[in-house]
């Protein structure tokens, strides 16, 4: 997708940006719907995996350093010694200063290094800045940028800027996937969070993602369908899946198995492979190890017999 | 009039046909999900159960059973006995003399302790009665465990709490209770039916003879036992198990007081015959063939969810249910796309798996006259859409579908079909749509969705249906009135105004 031309542009923008009506009471309805679907035996073995392989393992702290990343991404090639058999997660997710850490440490691996990018997690700095920091982390050999736009421009009814920003980063990442973290814990309504989706997609992104993680709420279901509905009409229109990732929150192998309800009864089986949905979480990876010997021993083993990263 | 309005008016006269959307959705495959049975293991049911008569177990008089099939399976799960005029006689009998000796002399108070009793038990044997209304009316497990059986236990709170406030409902006036009500209650939602007719009567003071329909009597037989659990006097409640006859000889018992029809408005046309002529009181909740309109402002994706809800909720055998689907030109195809594509996630099998959206067909019968329905459309010319969805071998199952270029004068259009099948059509106006939702014998329920608040008001009044539902469907508490317009019907039930029809006013 590239970006508007001149001539259109203002029409464009507000076309895009034209307000989607959601009912909120209708929203959570049917995610309470989806909640009651259950998930046995096989389907849920398969959907435990399916999860494990869709995880942006993630350290976002002040105080990382570059020994807890690259234990970090041992993790992400070896989620459990004890079954050698399970897939790897899809990415690890860290500061600009650690992806070369990350890469060495994952080179020779199908694993991807994702990098959080625009200065992470408020965006208050200058374009340039956060153009020249795309740049650096691309070069350092990030496969993939999550930034985050700029809520307070958006809150302003300033969509342009968000727009021009988005697409500008995008140029910015290359080859690189850009996801664009709408922070939806910052932007009120239901109506926002479809209207931030609908400019991301148009600007660009390979991906939206919810959070930070460093602001509350983050993820929830509501706001995950809202998007996966933003996805679904953008894939209709335009014929570009675009992925989506929920990031915050997401803690439980059960939630985890709700979200990709969600996905497969929203958006179709297309869209149930790390290509195209990720979960940004990190304590979510254990307990899916932990219900995965659970599935296949029949008894929930020690906490303590999985690495904490 | 103009030469420009004029053609408009002549390309809106032809019926709507979806044009073929560029990208669709795959939901085939990967990651399907696995049986999720609930157990029926816990649940005990008869091979065969007598007439409920005088707060005990009898055999009819004339001794001869019929069998109630599953659905879902076509085997035999238990027999009922069917109920003659003696039976009846019987039953009316007992009713009058638990209404004259103990049930309307009691204390409102203690009236209302058993009401509330009864509601408790139905909660604490609620799933239970979820797996046999899944087992013997083919509805999911979902709906019953979710709806129907909560909502059964929440009337009878609900009455319990008007049991011993009357004075209240009706300031200034004293509420006398009519004495003997005969009630006939549909297949759709065995239990709910039954709530909805023996909580207002007994709150009233009234006394009861039930008749459930003949394809799903077991719930009521199993709430019999409640009311034995219960300690309820002998006589107050009565059930009686048999098919139209059964039911022709309670309207036409000369010792009951009221009738309290829920059905087709082909039945309720001979009751209300045979009613004239009477001082019977009765009310009737017929049919319906309720129009779901949706405005080009609505919330699209909840707006599908609903139109989803409103016709495939429990097969489609809801007299409520939003049968007509009025889209305004614009978002057609858009909301048909999504419709579409939202059908192909449903998931249509055993109604005991948790993950079932849409049980069994109740009965043969109903079966055939919606696959008759399916003919009739497609031979008006109709294009018919069904989803992909695997359907069970062997019980009666349909798959959802969806009828475009229909035109107002269609039978599938008019009639009123109870499956899961809905029909499509477009208008441009306001005025159109209302217009097009009111040009029908029937006037129960609809829906409108807009994101509007002046529009919801302003439709919502001139459609002539009794409930309308605005961003949402099918939505039910005691506390709110339902009952139709036209050949919907005549009064209410739940609510202050379903105490109405069980009281004398003085």
């Amino acid at each position: 997708m590239s970006a508007l031309t001149k001539n259109n542009f203002i029409l464009k923008i507000s076309e895009i940006t034209k307000t989607v009506p959601i009912d909120e009471v209708g929203v959570e309805e049917r995610v309470a719907r989806l909640n009651s679907r259950s998930i046995k035996k096989e389907s849920k073995v398969q959907a435990l995996k399916l999860a494990l392989s869709m995880i942006d393992l993630t350290t976002l702290e002040g105080m990382d350093t570059p020994g807890k990343v690259i234990q970090l991404c041992q993790k992400a090639k070896e989620p459990h010694a004890a079954l050698p058999d399970l897939p790897t997660v899809a990415a690890v997710c860290v500061y600009p200063n650690m992806v070369p850490v990350a890469k060495k440490a994952l080179r020779g691996t199908n694993i991807n290094v994702a990098s959080v990018a625009t200065a992470f997690p408020s965006g208050m700095s200058t374009l340039d800045a956060k153009l020249e920091e795309t740049q650096q982390v691309v070069e350092d050999g990030a496969d993939e940028v999550d930034m985050v736009i700029s809520r307070g421009e958006f809150l302003k009814g300033n969509y342009s800027y968000v727009y021009d920003e988005i697409v500008a980063v995008k140029e910015a990442c290359g080859d690189a996937h850009l996801k664009v973290i709408l922070e939806t814990g910052e932007l009120q309504t239901y109506e926002n969070v479809r209207k931030a989706s609908d400019l991301a997609m148009h600007a660009g992104a390979d991906f939206i993602k919810t959070s930070t993680g460093k602001v509350k709420p983050a993820a929830t279901q509501p706001v995950t369908l809202v998007m996966l509905e933003a996805i679904r009409d953008y894939f209709y229109d335009t014929g570009r899946m675009v992925g989506m990732k929920p990031a915050g929150g997401i803690r439980k192998a059960k939630q985890a198995i709700q979200y990709l309800v969600l996905v497969k009864e929203t958006l179709g089986t297309d869209w149930l492979t790390p290509e195209y949905f990720r979960f940004g979480a990190s304590s979510l990876t254990n307990d899916l190890l932990m219900q995965i010997v659970k599935q296949q021993t029949g008894v929930y083993q020690g906490v303590e017999y999985f690495s904490n990263d | 009039m103009s030469e420009d309005s004029k053609q408009a008016e002549a390309v809106e006269e032809k019926p709507y046909k979806p044009t073929s959307p560029s990208t669709k959705l795959n939901f085939d495959g990967f990651w399907d999900y696995d049986d999720a049975p609930q157990s029926a293991d816990h649940v005990e049911y008869k091979d065969q159960y007598e007439l409920f008569i005088g707060g005990e177990f009898v055999a009819p008089e004339k001794d001869r059973y019929f069998d109630s099939l599953n659905p879902a399976t076509e085997e035999k799960l238990t027999s009922f006995g069917e109920a003659t005029q003696q039976d009846i006689d019987k039953a009316v009998k007992s009713a009058r003399k638990a209404f004259d000796k103990s049930w309307s002399t009691l204390e409102p108070k203690e009236r209302g302790k058993y009401i509330f009793r009864l509601a408790r038990l139905i909660q604490e044997r609620a799933r239970e009665f979820a797996v046999l209304e899944s087992m013997d009316g083919g509805k999911p497990i979902r709906e019953s465990r979710d709806v129907d059986v909560p909502l059964a236990a929440a009337h009878f709170f609900y009455y319990a709490g008007w049991a011993d406030k009357l004075d209240y409902a009706f300031p200034g006036k004293k509420a006398k209770p009519l004495g003997v009500a005969g009630q006939i209650i549909p297949w759709n939602f065995p239990l709910l039916m039954l709530a909805w007719k023996i909580a207002p009567a007994l709150a009233t003071g009234n006394t009861v003879v039930l008749k459930p329909a003949e394809t799903t009597s077991l719930t009521a037989l199993k709430f019999a036992e409640l009311c034995q659990d219960a300690g309820l006097p002998d006589g107050v409640v009565n059930i009686v198990t048999g098919a139209g006859q059964t039911g022709s000889a309670i309207v036409n018992h000369d010792d009951i007081d009221k009738i309290a029809f829920t059905g087709s408005t082909e039945v309720g046309k001979i009751i209300k015959k045979s009613l004239a002529g009477t001082d019977k009181r009765y009310t009737l909740e017929l049919g319906g063939k309720g129009p779901n309109i949706i405005f080009e402002d609505a919330p699209l994706d909840q707006a599908v969810e609903g139109i989803v809800n409103a016709i495939f909720f429990n097969q489609g055998h809801v007299c409520c249910a939003g049968s007509r689907l009025f889209v305004q030109e614009g978002i057609a195809d858009t909301v048909v796309q999504k419709l579409r594509d939202r059908m192909e996630t449903l998931i249509v099998g055993d109604p005991l798996d948790k993950n079932t959206d849409i049980g069994a067909i109740n009965s043969e019968q109903q079966y055939n006259k919606i696959n008759e329905y399916l003919e009739i459309g497609v031979n008006e010319g109709a294009e018919m859409y069904q989803s992909s969805c695997k359907i069970p071998e062997t019980g009666y199952f349909c798959r959802p579908t969806l009828f475009t270029n229909v035109g107002q004068s269609n039978r599938i259009v008019q009639e009123e079909i109870f499956g899961p099948v809905l029909t499509v059509q477009t208008f441009r106006t306001a005025e159109e749509g209302i217009e097009k939702a009111n040009n029908t014998p029937y006037g129960l329920a609809g829906g409108v969705w807009t994101d509007k608040g002046s529009k919801i008001f302003k439709t919502g009044s001139e459609i002539r249906n009794g409930v309308v539902w605005s961003n949402t469907y099918n939505k039910f508490d005691p506390t709110s009135p339902f009952g139709g317009y036209k050949e919907s019907g005549e009064g209410r039930e739940g609510g202050l105004q379903g105490l109405y029809p069980y009281v004398n006013l003085q």
